[in-house]
């Protein structure tokens, strides 16, 4: 087909909504990029989205985009794939959409093995609505909601992806774009319920309040803190929890829930007509 | 000589005529959560789907399971799903979604009687006002109410029609009376059904999924090669986000209007005796059975009673209503909540009638003996 990312992108709706130095940008274009690289039909790709600053990027999307509640992002795209399994299905959510308010519908979408890619971005709070922490904040964290810091641990995305059953886990940061285009490819080809979460900078809230450095600044932290499993492995407790764990975390080949079901479907049909007859 | 092979008869619950009905309506999703007393609805979707082609899921919670049935919908299918009070709390967010970014859907809710748990198998009628306004800010509601199994399938199939038609989301509120009933039904043939499938888009064309110059625009599915963008935010015609208050009220009274112009179709009643009656007794769902008795009851007896139902509860038939007024001086209102639906008969006749309420709310079916007592005490 010969197009290029900015061929998924809506650019006439640039600048992009995002506040200055937002990593979303990064973000949003490796995902156009991976499109692209996978040479996606964006008449048979959805992007599906829920609500925060990331829930915005399905504006600017010229794919299908369904911009749907705050946290039923993956059960939208459920009912999506389940009646269409033939489009190609990305969920796009923040920690707060994807694991917080959306935590019960993100591990039974993972244990079902649904054939759906979500793009987590995890800021570690809550943007859109002015820095409030979430699920993901790690303990301590200061948030508008936590002056104090918070006296509750936060979720490893990745983590629960894996126990609760997803069959592609993967994690990267905008520093790393080229790791980031790459991993996001994987997922969005690999055949069942695939995770990439990009530890984003969010320089308004988060990292002003709790890391207390610029953007810029941000970046050469993603940079320095960002190692693969072999390095992490050997790191102490206490030098982990600094560090961001990147890189493809698991990958299983396991059937989906759309292989599982058109077969019962079949079993169905069978019975029904030997009934008949 | 031919003989003609009788129609079907068959012994069926509401809650089966009910799946039935959506099956014959073309429906080929079902998501959502047990709970009861809707249970079987999903039951017989988890069964008959597959066999017909169809695809059925079990999600996590009600919340996802309204999520679901809308993204089947905008993937081209015909979706719906079944609840009971508890779960149409939960659902509430989405359906104000369907309505907002006009998703084609039905939505079931077998009432049972509340607050919160209340009694899981006992009936009520306590979930009407729900329907009308559980979900936040101004928004138009489609909801029936039947009263016989046989007018459970038929409202199915019409709530279908109508949410394909209209491209708005449709509520069957039955009851655990109408639900868990059994009564012998003539299943009618599929192919005397009038069935209505929504209009999409010609292959080409400028698609314009919210245009401004109809009351509603064809809906593609996502793959059918339109691109436009789905969302609970106010949208502009292509369903892109605005904040544009000449394009935000201008959509919120298309989505109002839309229904209105077709109330006449939405609209199903019934009277009897109205034309000469001093009091007339407006009900509707499983408390109409026992109506109907009373009214019986005291028309043997001589008395000038009348009968009115309504199958539709929203829009309500406010007009139909006044008219009962210029026979009736009373208007006897029974109702299996502490009087909900009274209220809008009070809206109807504005004081040109006497509006009483009969109610009972102790998850016992209202009685014709006690419909009958007050219809002695008003007349
Ligand atoms: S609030 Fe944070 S996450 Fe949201 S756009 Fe601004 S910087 Fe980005």
């Amino acid at each position: 087909m010969g197009l290029t990312y900015r061929d998924y992108l809506r650019e006439e709706l640039f600048p992009q909504m995002w506040c200055a130095g937002c990593s979303h940008g990064i973000s949003l274009t490796a995902v156009a990029r991976a499109m692209a690289a996978l040479k996606l039909d964006p008449a048979e790709t959805v992007v599906v989205t829920g609500i925060g600053c990331w829930g915005k990027a399905d504006d600017y999307f010229k794919t299908h985009s369904f911009h749907g509640t705050h946290g039923r992002a993956l059960s939208f795209a459920t009912g999506i794939k389940v009646a269409n399994p033939r489009l190609k299905v990305l969920v796009l959510m923040g920690d707060g959409d994807g694991v917080t308010i959306g935590g019960n519908h993100f591990i039974h979408t993972a244990r079902r093995n649904i054939d759906v890619t979500a793009v987590i971005t995890n800021n570690f709070n809550y943007g859109m609505t002015g820095g409030q922490y979430s699920s993901s904040s790690p303990e301590g964290t200061i948030s508008t909601t936590s002056l104090y810091g918070t006296a509750e641990p936060g979720f490893d995305i990745c983590e629960l992806a894996r126990a609760a059953g997803a069959t592609y886990v993967a994690r990267t940061t905008p520093y790393h774009v080229t790791q980031m285009d790459k991993l996001l490819a994987e997922a969005i080809q690999h055949k069942g319920f695939s995770v990439v979460e990009i530890i984003s900078s969010c320089p308004t809230f988060f990292a002003r309040y709790n890391y207390k450095v610029t953007a810029v600044e941000m970046m050469r932290l993603f940079k320095e803190r960002a190692v693969d499993r072999e390095r992490y492995d050997a790191l102490t407790a206490a030098e982990k929890a600094g560090c961001f764990l990147t890189g493809r975390l698991h990958r299983e080949e396991k059937e989906d829930f759309h292989t599982k079901y058109a077969r019962l479907q079949q079993q169905a049909k069978a019975r029904a007509e030997r009934e008949v007859v | 000589m031919i003989l003609q092979k009788k129609p079907e008869s068959r012994l069926m619950q509401g809650n089966e005529a009910c799946a039935e009905g959506a099956i014959a309506a073309g429906a080929n999703f079902y998501a959502g959560y047990p709970i009861t007393p809707s249970t079987e609805i999903a039951e017989i979707a988890a069964r008959r789907l597959p066999e017909t082609g169809g695809r059925f899921i079990q999600m996590e919670d009600e919340i996802g399971g309204m999520a679901a049935v809308i993204g089947a919908a905008i993937g081209g299918a015909k979706a719906f799903t079944a609840t009971s009070g508890p779960g149409f709390s939960l659902k509430q967010e989405n359906i104000g979604y369907a309505i907002m970014a006009e998703i084609p859907c039905v939505i079931v809710n077998v009432q049972r009687l509340g607050p919160s748990t209340g009694v899981a198998t006992a009936p009520a009628q306590g979930d009407v006002m729900q329907a009308r306004w559980g979900t936040h800010g101004d928004h138009p509601v489609i909801a029936f109410s039947p009263s016989s199994v046989r007018e459970t399938f038929d409202l199915t199939v019409k709530a279908f029609n109508l949410s394909e038609k209209l491209r708005q989301p449709v509520i069957i509120l039955l009851d655990e009376i109408v639900g868990h009933m059994r009564e012998n039904i003539i299943v009618p043939a599929p192919e005397s059904l009038e069935i209505v499938n929504r209009e999409r888009p010609a292959d080409g064309v400028d698609y314009k999924p919210y245009a401004d110059d109809r009351e509603v625009s064809p809906l593609a599915s996502f793959g059918d090669g339109h691109f436009f963008n789905i969302t609970g935010l106010f949208h502009d015609e292509q369903g892109f986000p605005t904040t544009d208050p000449i394009r935000v009220k201008n959509q919120l009274l298309r989505l109002h209007q839309k229904v209105e112009n077709h109330r006449d179709e939405i609209i199903i009643t019934e009277e009897f005796g109205t034309e000469d009656a001093v009091l007339t007794v407006v009900c509707y769902g499983c408390s109409a059975r026992s109506a109907r008795q009373a009214v019986k009851l005291a028309r043997e007896e001589g008395l000038p009673v009348g009968f009115f139902r309504t199958a539709t509860i929203w829009p309500f038939p406010y007009e139909k209503i006044a008219a009962l007024t210029r026979s009736a001086r009373t208007l006897l209102v029974p109702e299996m909540n502490m009087g909900q639906l009274i209220a809008e008969v009070e809206r109807a006749v504005k004081g040109r009638a006497e509006v009483a309420g009969a109610n009972r709310f102790d998850g016992e079916l209202i009685t014709p003996q006690e419909i009958l007592v007050r219809i002695k005490e008003l007349i």
